[in-house]
């Protein structure tokens, strides 16, 4: 997994709460069997029209929204379906930082499965990022996990907090699995006090 | 460990530790782990990267459910890339020896479904399954809940789970439920004052003499929807009706081994005096049948409501949240909810897909016809609920009111397959998402009970189902 220290880079705003995983990648899209090429079907509905041209009203086919890397969004972000295609699409659509006052949780978890970091911040910080963004387009974010601060070229700055470990694995950019498996003898010693073996 | 009263999360949590340490997330090992055609070919194909097997083949097993065709099964899937993802899935299994209930296997169907059915499911078990309805299962007093595939990879190598402990949250409710109140009113019911973020970092534990009442799949409905309240995990502690269930089930112990097994299982509940972070009371009685009228799970009422005006919300945020969503169902504030006519009705899935579900619906459709302009269907949730349904004559009864009798999958639930929604029609269903397009683009979705569905394809629009009269 490519490692993830600090970032900067033009954000996106998405005014809307509870967008639901079904939203963020639609079921016609989960039938592939590759992780990657999410990206063109992201918010394929809201996105496209029925000619499949650019809906011009959804927010990120808006010109100041272009390029960007940084979603801030609403709470309860990510909720609905497991399904790991919502990550893998906002990744492959080219987001590296997530920000909302909530996200679901098995979507939080996959989103650092894969690199992205999904920063909670209060309803109030969102709200006032949202209000500096709008008076700023394009707007653009700095967002440090080593320092766990986010920032902007006007002055406005944030602590976050990322549980400990989830924030060592995205610096150093570690495999889960390669991590448990250090600890294969104590899963072998788990299976055997148990009976499983 | 201490000798303070425990709930039965922190039990099951603390019998499957493998490894802790301050700091980092627990190594948690997992005692069954389901698998489907959609959410695991990335996972296999990450195992074959980097040449991983699976740990225990033998505590892994596999269905296809999600993008199945609900019609003839002696056929080939037309769509080639669902074809593609079941043939992926049957090669994955063979070639790391996971058993397969596969599409004619009489025991296939949707993995919620048939893991309590065969007896997979158990109470005290750990359960992972790359769905997040996989919550279903707690309903035995097991630990069950979803992940994403790269969770479904780590699990297959090496059975085990990195996580980090939920907070619990206690929802208790008291009473008896009121005629023709089921269990999916009243998880709706719950989820609507919890909201649909409401239960974010918890495992829900739902206690009350309203649970204990309940038979084991209205506790499955329940469970099922806990995700729906943003939490990982819903349970109900197991107690005789749970035994009862499970004896004699294909895979549960048999003989001496069930025996012993109840006296573990015996000891799973929460202790009296167990702290939960948050405990919430709700009374039975004041629960009527629900619909839910917007695109998220906040947005229900109960049936003798009118859909909400939007500017009566405090929240700027919920207030444009009912706007958006008032605007996508076609909806006017103010609109009696019994007024809301249907153009399609859809009984099926995880949430209510089983034999009692069915039954339910039934005796209302019993000597009726469905409303010319509604299309109907059931799918039941798998082919041995289908079997049941059909020794008990159900599927006559719905053939002879206008039904569609289809074949086992989530089918419209999430419309992956070919059973979807057109734009603009309104359905009348008994599934667990009311999101924009779940069950097709432009589809407007109103999550119901079994026997609210069956009503609203009579009358072709909704109508309270405690008033039904039942021929």
């Amino acid at each position: 997994m490519e490692p993830f220290r600090c970032h900067s880079g033009k954000v996106a705003l998405l005014d809307r709460a509870n967008v639901d995983t079904d939203q963020i990648i639609p079921k016609q899209f989960l039938k592939r069997i590759e992780r990657s090429g999410f990206g063109p079907f992201l918010f394929y509905d809201w996105r496209y029209r029925e000619d499949g041209s650019p809906n011009p009203e959804f927010e990120l086919n808006w010109p100041e929204f272009q390029g960007a890397s940084i979603l801030v969004t609403r709470r309860n972000f990510g909720c609905g379906s497991s399904r790991e295609h919502a990550p893998w699409a906002l990744s492959d659509y080219g987001f590296r930082v997530l920000i909302a006052p909530s996200f679901a949780d098995i979507f939080h978890n996959n989103c650092f499965k894969n690199g992205m970091l999904p920063v909670v911040l209060s309803e109030a910080d969102v709200e006032q990022i949202f209000c500096q963004a709008r008076q700023h387009l394009p707007y653009e974010l700095t967002v440090d996990l080593e320092n766990c601060q986010i920032s902007d070229r006007y002055g406005l700055a944030f602590e976050f907090r990322v549980d400990e470990f989830r924030r060592r694995c995205l610096l150093e950019g570690l495999d889960d699995i390669g991590l448990t498996l250090q600890h294969e003898d104590k899963i072998t010693a788990y299976e055997k006090r148990r009976g499983i073996i | 460990m201490s000798n303070s009263p425990k709930t039965m999360f922190d039990k099951i949590w603390e019998d499957h530790v493998v490894y802790s340490e301050d700091g980092k997330q627990t190594i948690l090992y997992i005692d069954l782990h389901l698998i489907h055609e959609v959410t695991s070919p990335q996972a296999f194909e990450g195992l074959r990267l980097s040449g991983r097997k699976v740990r225990r083949p033998e505590r892994t097993f596999a269905t296809v459910d999600h993008n199945v065709p609900t019609t003839d099964r002696h056929l080939p899937i037309l769509d080639p890339i669902s074809r593609q993802q079941v043939e992926t899935l049957r090669a994955n299994c063979r070639d790391f020896g996971i058993q397969l209930f596969d599409l004619t296997d009489p025991r296939q169907g949707i993995v919620h479904v048939i893991g309590p059915e065969l007896g997979l499911t158990l109470p005290g078990m750990t359960i992972v399954c790359g769905d997040s309805h996989t919550s279903t299962h707690g309903a035995l007093g097991a630990l069950a809940f979803g992940i994403g595939t790269s969770e479904v990879e780590h699990v297959l190598a090496t059975q085990t789970l990195l996580q980090e402990k939920p907070k619990t949250l206690e929802l208790r409710i008291d009473g008896p439920l009121a005629p023709g109140v089921t269990a999916k009113d009243l998880i709706l019911y719950l989820i609507r004052s919890l909201g649909p973020q409401g239960g974010i970092g918890f495992c829900i534990e739902y206690t009350g003499s309203t649970i204990r009442g309940l038979s084991m799949e209205e506790r499955m409905t329940v469970c099922n929807m806990s995700i729906e309240a943003g939490a990982r995990a819903g349970m109900i502690a197991p107690d005789e009706k749970t035994l009862e269930y499970l004896r004699g089930r294909p895979f549960a112990p048999k003989g001496e081994a069930f025996e012993q097994a109840v006296k573990r299982w015996q000891g799973l509940p929460s202790d009296p005096g167990a702290k939960f972070d948050r405990s919430l009371l709700f009374e039975a009685a004041r629960i009527e049948p629900q619909v839910s009228w917007g695109t998220n799970l906040g947005q229900v009422a109960s049936i003798s409501e009118r859909v909400p005006d939007p500017a009566q919300f405090a929240d700027p945020v919920e207030r444009q949240a009912a706007e958006k969503a008032l605007e996508y169902m076609g909806l006017e504030p103010g609109t009696p909810i019994e007024s809301i006519r249907i153009d399609r009705v859809f009984i099926g899935s995880c949430t209510n897909g089983r034999i009692e579900d069915l039954r339910q619906a039934a005796a209302v459709v019993r000597g009726y016809r469905i409303a010319p302009h509604v299309s109907a269907m059931v799918v039941p949730g798998s082919g041995l609920v289908k079997r049941q349904a059909e020794q008990e004559g159900l599927d006559r009864i719905f053939r002879e009111a206008g039904f569609e009798w289809r074949e086992p999958g989530c089918s419209m639930c999430l419309a992956m397959n070919p059973d979807r929604l057109e734009p603009g029609q309104r359905c009348a269903s008994t599934t667990n998402r009311n999101f924009e397009g779940r069950q097709g683009k432009g589809g407007r979705t109103h999550l119901v009970s079994p026997g609210m569905a069956a009503a609203a394809a009579v009358m072709g629009h909704f109508v309270d189902v405690r008033r039904w009269e039942y021929k």
